[in-house]
């Protein structure tokens, strides 16, 4: 009866073109909307590391100054180059890296191609295999490298591409800010979005970061960082900041630990720890510790934005009063083809038939406006894609959007048909024959 | 075939309560054609809509080739209705967007058969009503007597025990009418059923039998009356009936 119940509804639809095109219209526009915002939020707000990011935790012990100390308050949001380096050299996690942000010159010696800068990262070596970074040459360094300050360093294939060519660029040397370094690895494409490991730098969606150096390499050689500091204390000199023992924080401190157990016991040290410093004198504060997994991490820092959600919330309610317009719209089409129903009730349609054939036209209705909405939410991500917003290149329909605007304008169709279905299925049919 | 027994159909509103069948009893048996007949507003059309299944009773039993209808729920009572019934209705009903094929398919999808057994009926159907070369055109290409033909056709492609007829010459010329009449009349003498509702003299005297319903009360006009006359007080408020 299906396939009958869609042959009515074709019908149906020649034979109420206007309100028909005026349903889909609604449909399409809600949904389109809503599309358009589902699949930016699905975009920003997606596991950046599926399968993984329960077991990558984000570090912070509190080395702040007693005053104006309130117990139970966060610590600073990143980590002193003293406990960072601490912390990943005493090796207690099954990974751990330190890390930076940072903003490098590029030489490529060519007379074509003119020096240029491009983002980096200072970090340790458990880096790639930490975040699953793949590499489609080369390797990344080692904890050795790190120890000895190497002078490496892994870059992206976009980058590779670009200075080197076709060519391997695996054991040639990258100028970097005025130093050669030799090229280890070359990263495959990669792009975790939002990047996680770094929420403070405002480079938290897009292309990643196209230089990888040791974190000790880039003090050696007083590579420029770049992100958010926060320095306490006697306030060091302009040059001081970055030094080994400088009271403020601009380090991201991340582990790897895949058990509860691990957990538990990494915590029990970053307490330690924190004692063992307050017994030295460094820490002030009673400890004060933060474990929390990538998608903790991006939930507490609210690494959404506030404007997707907020839009996403207007997208839905517009879609909900295209809704209740497509209540209206079909009420109205269905009670007018009334007589017709009485016709087929007396034929031997029961309630239950005629409330399925109403129903498969209310899905039809939304399948069409499904299709409609498609074009709808593909030019309003076009827009979004020319919002001068951190995330707008990464507005694109995917394969779960795009059966997700389906079933949304599915499901919202049926749901729409639902009254109006019932009541088309309850009418008189002594009446509507009478006034056919 | 059909025994209705003090059935009564009462319509309330929140103001208004209309009796428009009271405590009617009849029966029409196996071969009949019987012609239903009264004055406007006398419960004839209540009456064929109960029969047909399309109204529900409000009291008393309705007996339909042995299945008591009053306890069954709408699904039963449409598949009976699909199964057993084929109406005839004066204004044809016949679905204008649809070809007359697919008008008289449509009570044959709702008994599930197969594509098949689905189209010998059809085309059996309709060359049984003489429109076997017309099943491509559309209702609003065929005039009206050729209209009701394929009503008919509709009504009968089903293989019906029971066809009710609601004034199905009300709107056909004289020639048509008789046209329809004989189609009827034929259908009845293979066997079918025809209980048909009319205000014409003619057409009732070419029944077996008349029924005569006078303010929601049958009166059987083959077997002498036995109510000839309203109650007080039947007729104060009824359903405008054709």
């Amino acid at each position: 009866m299906f396939v009958y119940y869609l042959e009515l509804a074709a019908r149906s639809f020649r034979r109420d073109r206007a309100l028909t095109a005026l349903m889909i219209v609604a449909i399409a526009f809600g949904v389109g909307a809503s599309m358009t915002m589902l699949t930016v939020l699905h975009v920003v707000s997606a596991d950046p590391i599926p399968g993984h990011s329960r077991d990558l935790y984000y570090i912070l012990v509190d080395s702040q100054r007693l005053d104006s100390y309130v117990p139970g308050e966060e610590p600073d949001f990143q980590s002193t180059r003293f406990d960072a380096e601490a912390i990943v050299r005493a090796r207690r996690a099954d990974r751990q890296a330190m890390m930076s942000g940072g903003n490098v010159a590029i030489e490529s010696g060519r007379p074509d191609l003119p020096p240029f800068f491009v983002s980096a990262r200072y970090t340790s070596a458990d880096f790639f295999p930490m975040f699953r970074a793949p590499f489609a040459a080369g390797a990344p360094w080692t904890a050795a490298e790190d120890d000895g300050s190497a002078r490496v360093a892994v870059i992206t294939r976009a980058l590779a591409g670009k200075l080197f060519g076709p060519g391997d660029a695996v054991g040639r040397a990258i100028r970097v800010d005025g130093h050669d370094l030799r090229i280890l690895g070359v990263l495959d494409a990669w792009q975790p979005n939002p990047h996680f490991w770094d929420v403070s730098s405002g480079r938290t969606y897009g292309e990643t970061e196209q230089v990888f150096v040791p974190f000790s390499t880039s003090r050696e050689l007083k590579l420029r960082p770049e992100g958010n500091m926060n320095c306490w204390g006697n306030e060091p000199g302009p040059n001081d900041n970055l030094a080994l023992d400088a009271p403020c924080t601009w380090i991201q401190l991340w582990v790897e630990l895949d058990s509860p157990d691990k957990v538990a016991a990494f915590h029990d040290f970053l307490i330690s720890y924190s004692e063992e410093q307050r017994r030295a004198g460094r820490f002030q504060r009673p400890p004060n510790v933060r474990m929390r997994d990538v998608l903790e991490w991006l939930d507490f820092r609210q690494v959404v934005p506030r404007d997707v959600r907020l839009q996403t919330w207007v997208a839905l309610g517009f879609l909900l009063v295209c809704l209740i317009n497509t209540v209206g719209l079909l009420l109205t089409k269905f009670l007018r083809g009334s007589p017709l129903l009485g016709v087929r009730r007396a034929l031997g349609a029961s309630k239950r038939s005629i409330f399925a054939q109403l129903l498969v036209e209310s899905g039809a209705i939304g399948f069409a406006g499904g299709i409609l909405g498609l074009g709808v939410a593909w030019l309003g991500l076009f827009a979004v894609r020319h919002q001068p917003t951190p995330y707008a290149q990464l507005a694109h329909l995917d394969l779960p959007m795009l059966g997700a605007t389906f079933g949304l304008a599915i499901a919202a169709s049926l749901l729409a048909g639902l009254l109006p279905a019932w009541r088309g299925s309850q009418i008189s049919v002594a009446s509507q024959l009478k006034s056919h | 075939m059909l025994r209705m027994k003090d059935v009564s159909k009462v319509y309330r509103t929140e103001v208004i309560e209309t009796h428009a069948l009271r405590e009617l009893s009849l029966e029409v048996r196996e071969g009949e054609f019987v012609a239903v007949t009264g004055p406007s507003g006398s419960g004839k059309t209540t009456f064929l809509n109960i029969a047909g299944l399309l109204e529900e009773l409000t009291s008393g039993t309705y007996t339909l080739d042995g299945v008591d209808v009053s306890s069954l729920d709408d699904r039963a009572r449409s598949r009976l209705r699909n199964e057993k019934i084929g109406f005839v209705f004066q204004s044809f009903n016949l679905i204008p967007d649809l070809d007359l094929f697919a008008n008289v398919d449509v009570p044959l999808r709702y008994r599930g058969l197969s594509r098949t057994d689905r189209h010998r009926r059809i085309a059996s159907a309709l060359e049984r009503v003489g429109l076997g070369s017309r099943m491509k055109h559309f209702p609003a290409e065929l005039s009206g007597g050729q209209q009701q033909r394929a009503a008919i056709a509709r009504a009968i492609a089903g293989g019906p025990k029971l066809l009710l007829a609601d004034e199905p010459t009300g709107n056909l010329d004289s020639a048509m009418a008789r046209e329809v009449m004989q189609l009827l009349e034929e259908l009845n003498a293979q066997g079918t059923v025809v209980v048909i509702v009319t205000h014409d003299p003619e057409i009732a005297a070419r029944a077996q039998r008349n029924i005569h319903v006078v303010a929601g009360i049958a009166a059987d006009l083959e077997r002498g009356p036995a109510l000839v006359r309203a109650p007080a007080g039947a007729a104060d408020h009824h359903q405008p009936t054709a």
